[in-house]
């Protein structure tokens, strides 16, 4: 796997964790404060952001090697 | 005489791979048994220990204080030490002795959560300069592989933070198994962590003269260190949630 395709399966990864440390931040006793909530509502438009990224990534970079 | 090394920048037909990504490949399978072994002690500790027992170590064993809020650090000494001398510190945990803390972990998340976006805007430049090597602009390169060396020691300075937060409040490798293996394994990171920048220094500083002579085999180099880097945010992005948010 080069490094165009393992940074596509990073980026996967840090997606879906961005979108649980969000669920977490809501639903986890751990997280009692109201900084965490802010925290989990920015991690759920960070997942969105990183899926975004994701997919320019892999366009910009098929180009460029082209 | 001089010997031509073969499939340096061009891949093996028997592989697809060049002999740079093969290596770096066998070396991360390693890698992941290594780091495999540590999770699944993890799972193992976890399953065959109660809460209080893996979280805050066997009853009798002293904590020196609540690592939930260092001001009160003093107060809830005292509280541990008239109130449970000698008794389970579970129990101490179980009567609010700790204020709500249900891991020892837990004053770390925010931590915890800061390096976790370090490590992942690290990925993105080691990406964005291997890019900029095959659009054949070298000064671009320097700049954001500076950038990822200097998020690797953003996140080992506050590692430190986070460490002496726990040695303050009297945590340690021998505290419990929830401790041990989070010093196990966070330490472990650290030394691959240190690893990447020693390798990622020298592609910035006197590597990066193959630039001039041999750019395909320097391009070819970038992308084999960003696959190590890699693999070592992507450890990061498991020992997060595992070690962090679901220890408790």
């Amino acid at each position: 796997m080069s490094l165009k395709g393992f940074h596509v399966v990073f980026v996967t990864a840090s997606a879906l964790l961005a979108l649980g440390f969000g669920v977490w931040c809501f639903t986890s006793p751990l997280a009692s404060s109201a900084g965490y909530r802010v925290a989990g509502a920015v991690a759920m438009l960070a997942a969105i952001g990183l899926v975004i990224y994701g997919f320019a990534f892999y366009r910009k970079i098929s180009e460029i090697q082209r | 005489m001089s010997v031509e090394i073969p499939y340096i920048t061009k891949p093996r037909p028997d592989t697809g791979l060049t002999n740079g990504k093969l290596g770096v490949w066998l070396f991360l399978a390693s890698e992941v048994m290594l780091f495999g072994a540590f999770f699944s002690s993890y799972a193992y500790l976890r399953a065959g220990n109660t809460w209080d027992d893996f979280a805050f170590g066997r009853p009798g064993i002293e904590i020196a204080a609540d690592a939930h809020a260092d001001e009160h650090a003093d107060e809830h000494a005292e509280h541990a030490t008239d109130d449970h001398h000698g008794d389970a510190h579970g129990e101490a945990t179980a009567h609010g002795g700790h204020e709500g803390l249900s891991t020892p972990l837990q004053p770390s998340i925010p931590m915890a959560t800061f390096n976790t976006i370090v490590l992942i805007a690290s990925s993105v430049t080691v990406v964005l300069a291997w890019a900029s090597l095959l659009l054949k602009n070298f000064g671009r390169f320097r700049l954001y592989w500076g950038i990822t060396i200097a998020f690797a020691f953003v996140f080992l300075v506050v590692k430190y933070f986070e460490y002496c937060g726990k040695f303050a409040h009297g945590f340690y490798p021998k505290t419990s198994p929830l401790l041990g293996l989070y010093f196990l394994m966070t330490f472990l990171h650290v030394i691959h962590v240190i690893g990447g920048i020693i390798v990622n220094g020298y592609l910035l500083g006197p590597g990066s003269k193959m630039w001039k002579t041999d750019p395909e085999r320097f391009t070819q180099r970038i992308e084999v260190a960003g696959l190590y880097w890699h693999f070592v945010d992507l450890v990061w992005i498991f020992l997060f949630p595992i070690l962090y948010l679901l220890s408790g």
